[in-house]
This record gives structure tokens, C-alpha cells and sequence, in this order.
């Protein structure tokens, strides 16, 4: 992102079109076309949900923002930190527009990231840098890097800083929030726009501090989310956990946001460690130091894993996590089944005694 | 007096006990189309199979249906309330399975009968008892006589899809090889217990309840010849929710 503020590209996020299509509920109307063609419905919904709309040739953009289709690149640059769907996403975009696909592929799975991983996805920096600057006829301005570093930096530290608020109990928001405001985190990162935006959410969560204003009246218990956002289902569960007196104070997800690594002086190389330390791209023992850290600090009673059937990547339901946080921690977790986008692949029914049962756990405990 | 009512996907039940917890009536219907009127048809059946005028009972509603009996004072899940049923009959650790009709249920309570987790089937109908009544029927068979038909099995036969249509196949694949249909159906109720050890350990003294097992024995048989040691079976397994709603009635 930042390499591509600096190069002066206006940079489009199809994560960010997908989630909105997710948001929208009209997933289940482009999923089965992409599955017609090829892609399964096993892989990425958001994949799958994007790449549909695109083949229909409709977008939710005509609605928001009157834009009638998603933008011709001249370039699609991807960091396979989180998946390799991703890298096959936007292979798509490149056939179709016939742009060339950039990719930085770090070392995956670590336990601590090295010097080594770091040296290796660097160089990777640079080769592509290399390659840009061959398309576009012009050299990286070195000062225009850091600043979109700067300015990364320093949206990414007001996002922490919104984020944690949280640890204050009752908290003055929850993970729902967190879903609505990561936007500019994700696709405004290195511009002065997103510094701006979190300046004024932070100071609006200070405010609610200050005054006591909890996000859940009332607050009974505090839960850590790990996985996906069931976009399609926003409304319907943080109201079901209002009712419930329940707060989702934190969760990875809006976590992974956090890059605090980034340093303006050394940017090509703070880039390569703070986008290959991401928690999914991490080692389950990494990633259970994490959690457990978390709950902690967040002084949750409990984690709901949400086994979202398309984004193994995402999922940390799947190699035993839930039942080592149980039985090694004690800490009370339940798993729910569903998906970021497909809604085929989730059951109000279901998700809704298993959360309210969840709570009757918590209670008689 | 206390009154439980459990609306399930397919039986409505309702179970009243006396302060000493004991049962003094008890009813059970399809539930149907109309879950209002199906949780007061049970709750009027077993009032009056007891003599008893409504005024004063403590009533808490449970199952899939819950949010529906508006008469109900307070509601509770499926999970809390057969916990609190199997708990009351067999008051130690214990990790319980429920299947029914939409849904298997495995829930582990620790020694004071605390839920530790519960885990529910995830969404195929493989391993409940929809998935029970769907091959029933694709075979031919009144769901009434599996159980029997399963008992008097003489050999033993494996089905191992994982899913309800794949297994519908398979059977189609056994019965073209000349398998009996006793031994298919037999083999049906043993991927069920399969697909319940899936779910989760099944550490120390495991209970069976729920319907499903309430009409079919055979169950029993293959859990226990599954784990090589008994499985606990309570009394009247299909009222067990209903129970424990009534008890949570009283608290
Ligand atoms: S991490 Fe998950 S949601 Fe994100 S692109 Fe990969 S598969 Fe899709």
C-alpha cells in the first residue's frame, strides 16, 4: 500500500468491495456465478462474491457512490501474508484487464519472524519497486515512502488507540464497531485521510470514557472474537448481544490492523516485518501466546471462534485451538459455524441458541 | 408446582413436577406448523391429565421454539435444560449427548453440573433425527420399525459418507450388492453413533437423551458397544429438556 501511495497510484481494495457485498447480503447472488466458472464454493467467499459481481457486471458502488463498476487497473500488487486466494483473486483482475500482478509471497507460518524472513520479504520490496518503477517510467521517490510510512504509522498507533479503549470495562465499544471503523485502517493506510478519521473517533471514545458510556448497557460479560466478521449478519447478532448483556470487546480481526512496526527512517524493511508479522500469518503456538495475551488484557470471560467455512486462513478453529484454550487455560469457548460472505453457510437458528447457551454457561458459572 | 415446555423441531413436551421434583404429568405432541398453539395444547393436556388449574404454576419454555410460549415466565436454552435434567438423574461428570430431531447436542458438565462446552452437529442433518427419518423413508421403511428392524440384524455392515445424500447413494450401493435391509439399516443407526464421536470426547459416564434415542434402543446398544462400557440412559430420555426447564421453573 504504502509503495503505492508513493508511486502516486489511486489504490482500489477488492477485500473492501467484497465486504460490503457481504454486508449488503447480496452475496448469494454472485457466489454461484464464480462457482459456475470454476471457482469452488470451498474457496474464499470473498473470492468467490467479488469475481461474481464483476462476471454480472454489478457493483453496490452504484448505490453508494453512484460509481457503476469497479475500476480498470493498470497494476494489481498483492501480499500473500493472509492466503493464497487472494494471490488467485487478483489473477483474475489481471487476465481480465490484462495488468500485470506484483506479489510479495513472505515466509509463512512463523513462530518469531527472523532477520532472515525479514531480509527475504525486502528484497521482494525491492524487486517490486524495481518493477514499477520499469512500468511507470519513473524512479520511487524515497521522501514520498516515508511519509506514507509516517502517515501509516501514525493512523495505525490512533487505531490502537481506539481499539484499546476497550479494555476499559464496561468497554465503550465493541467488535462491531471495530468492523465499521477499520475501513480507512485497511484501505486508507499512508494517507492523510485515515490520520484524520482516527484522530476524531479517538477522541469521541475519550469522550465516552469520560462519561461512562458503555457500548452494552448494563455489561454482564466480555467476549474476544476470533476469526471473520459474518458480514451479512452484523445487525442481527451485536443486537443479540446487547440483549444479552454481552460486549465483544475485542477480537483479532480488527487487530490485524495494528502495524507498529512501521519506522518512516527504515521503510522498505519495517514494511517487510510488519506485514509478515500478521497474526494469520503466524504458527499456532504464536498465535495462542497471542490470544491468551489478549483475553488478559482484555479481561474477557470467554471466545467465541467463528468457523468461517471459506477462510481456513482466518479460521484458528481448525488444528485444536478452541479445545487447548479450554482445557490447558480454562477459558470458556464456543464455535460457531458460518462464513464472512456465504450465508449458505450459516444458520440463524443454530448460531443463536449456541450463543445464548454460551451466555447460560457463562452465568452459572 | 413447575411446568416445563420443550418446543422441538419435531415433539413438543411438557413435563409438570412437584416441589420434591418428582413428575406429576406429563404430554407430547407433533409440533406442527403453529408453535403458540401446539406449546398450549401440551401445557392444557398434561394440566389437566393432573387436575391442576394453571394459576400459580411456574412455567419455563426451552427448545427451538422457546421465544413462542408467551405464556412461559422465563426462557431457557436446550443446552441448559438437559444439562440440568441428565444432572438431576445422574449427579456426577458426565458428558451428555442429545440427538434430536434437527440437531445432535454434546454437552460436558464438570461434577457440580456445569456446563464445561457444548458442541452442536454442524449444519447437515447427518447424524440426527431428520437424517434418521429421511433415510426411512428412502428405504421404505416406517420410522417405527427401524429400531426392531436394526435389532434383529444379524450381520454387521459399515456405511461411512459423511452426509446425508452420499449416504442415501451408499445405501443405494449396498442394496444393488445384495445387502439385507435389517443389516442397512442397522449400519444407518451406527453412522449416527459415528458421527456423535466425531463431535467430541466421550470422556467419562455418558448419558443418551433426547427422542430420538427415547424410540430407538438400538442406540443405546451401539454406543455402548462402541465405547465398551455403559451408557447411561435416563427416564423418559424424550422429556429430559421438559425436565429440566420444570426444574429450572422452580429455581
Ligand atoms: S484471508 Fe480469508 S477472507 Fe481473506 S482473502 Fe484469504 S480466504 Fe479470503
Amino acid at each position: 500500500m504504502e509503495v503505492l501511495v508513493a508511486f502516486g497510484f489511486k489504490v482500489y481494495f477488492p477485500e473492501n468491495h467484497s465486504a460490503l457485498i457481504g454486508a449488503r447480503k447480496i452475496a448469494d447472488d454472485y457466489i454461484p456465478v464464480a462457482n459456475a466458472v470454476g471457482y469452488s464454493p470451498e474457496i474464499c467467499s470473498y473470492l468467490t462474491s467479488d469475481i461474481g459481481a464483476y462476471l454480472r457486471n454489478e457493483t453496490p458502488l452504484k448505490d453508494a457512490y453512484g460509481v457503476s463498476s469497479i475500476p480498470k487497473p493498470d497494476v494489481l500488487a498483492v501480499n500473500t501474508n493472509q492466503c493464497r486466494d487472494l494471490y488467485e483473486w487478483f489473477s483474475f483482475f489481471g487476465r481480465r484487464f490484462d495488468a500485470p500482478v506484483f506479489s510479495i509471497h513472505p515466509p509463512k507460518y512463523l513462530d518469531e519472524v527472523e532477520e532472515h524472513h525479514v531480509d527475504d520479504v525486502a528484497v521482494q520490496y525491492e524487486d517490486m519497486i524495481a518493477r514499477l518503477e520499469k512500468m511507470t517510467g519513473e524512479r520511487l521517490d524515497e521522501a514520498k515512502l516515508k511519509e506514507a510510512v509516517a502517515l501509516s504509522l501514525e493512523a495505525t498507533e490512533l487505531w490502537k488507540g481506539f481499539l484499546d479503549t476497550a479494555v476499559h470495562v464496561p468497554s465503550p465499544l465493541t467488535f462491531f464497531d471495530g468492523t465499521i471503523h477499520m475501513a480507512p485502517i485497511v484501505v486508507m493506510r499512508g494517507l492523510q485521510i485515515a490520520v484524520d478519521y482516527y484522530k476524531q473517533l479517538k477522541a469521541e471514545m475519550d469522550e465516552r470514557l469520560e462519561n461512562g458510556i458503555a457500548a452494552v448497557d448494563d455489561e454482564r460479560f466480555r467476549i474476544y472474537w476470533e476469526g471473520m466478521p459474518v458480514w451479512g449478519r452484523l445487525r442481527k447478532l451485536s443486537e443479540q448481544f446487547v440483549d444479552l448483556r454481552a460486549c465483544l470487546v475485542a477480537s483479532t480481526y480488527c487487530n490485524s490492523w495494528i502495524f507498529d512496526d512501521m519506522m518512516p527512517d527504515d521503510p522498505i524493511r519495517s514494511m517487510a516485518l510488519a506485514y509478515t508479522k500478521v497474526f494469520v500469518n503466524r504458527s499456532e503456538p504464536a498465535k495462542e501466546r497471542y490470544i491468551l495475551d489478549e483475553i488478559k488484557r482484555f479481561k474477557a470471560d470467554g471466545i467465541i471462534f467463528h468457523d468461517a467455512r471459506t477462510c481456513p486462513a482466518n479460521s484458528n478453529a481448525s488444528y485444536g485451538m478452541p479445545a487447548r484454550m479450554m482445557e490447558d487455560h480454562g477459558i470458556p469457548t464456543l464455535t460457531l459455524d458460518g462464513d464472512l460472505n456465504d450465508l449458505r453457510c450459516w444458520s440463524d437458528e443454530q448460531a443463536t441458541t449456541n450463543i445464548e447457551a454460551f451466555i447460560e454457561q457463562l452465568e452459572e458459572r | 408446582m413447575f411446568a416445563g415446555i420443550d418446543v422441538g423441531a419435531s415433539a413438543t413436551k411438557c413435563m409438570i413436577v412437584d416441589e420434591s421434583k418428582n413428575e406429576v404429568a406429563s404430554a407430547v405432541r407433533r409440533t406442527g406448523m403453529s408453535l403458540r398453539k401446539v406449546a398450549d395444547e401440551v401445557y392444557k393436556e398434561a394440566l389437566s391429565g393432573a387436575g391442576l388449574e394453571p394459576d400459580g404454576i411456574k412455567v419455563v419454555a426451552t427448545g427451538f421454539g422457546r421465544k413462542n410460549v408467551d405464556f412461559a415466565d422465563s426462557i431457557r436454552t436446550e443446552i441448559s435444560c438437559h444439562c440440568k435434567g441428565c444432572y438431576h438423574h445422574f449427579p456426577r461428570a458426565l458428558t451428555i449427548v442429545d440427538i434430536g430431531g434437527q440437531d445432535t447436542k454434546l454437552i460436558r458438565t464438570n461434577v457440580e453440573g456445569k456446563i464445561i462446552d457444548f458442541k452442536m452437529n454442524r449444519k447437515c442433518a447427518a447424524g440426527t433425527g431428520a437424517f434418521l427419518e429421511e433415510i426411512a423413508r428412502r428405504m421404505d421403511v416406517p420410522l417405527e420399525e427401524m429400531n426392531g428392524l436394526a435389532l434383529s440384524s444379524e450381520r454387521e455392515i459399515e456405511i461411512g459418507s459423511y452426509c446425508t445424500v452420499f449416504t442415501a447413494t451408499e445405501i443405494l450401493s449396498k442394496i444393488r450388492e445384495g445387502e439385507k435391509q435389517k443389516d442397512i439399516v442397522r449400519a444407518v443407526f451406527g453412522s449416527v453413533i459415528k458421527r456423535i464421536q466425531e463431535m467430541n470426547p466421550l470422556i467419562g459416564d455418558v448419558v443418551l437423551t433426547g427422542g430420538v434415542v427415547a424410540h430407538n434402543e438400538i442406540l443405546f446398544d451401539l454406543l455402548e458397544e462402541a465405547l465398551g462400557r455403559e451408557v447411561l440412559k435416563p427416564p423418559k430420555p424424550q422429556f429430559t429438556g421438559a425436565f429440566g426447564a420444570a426444574l429450572y421453573a422452580m429455581m
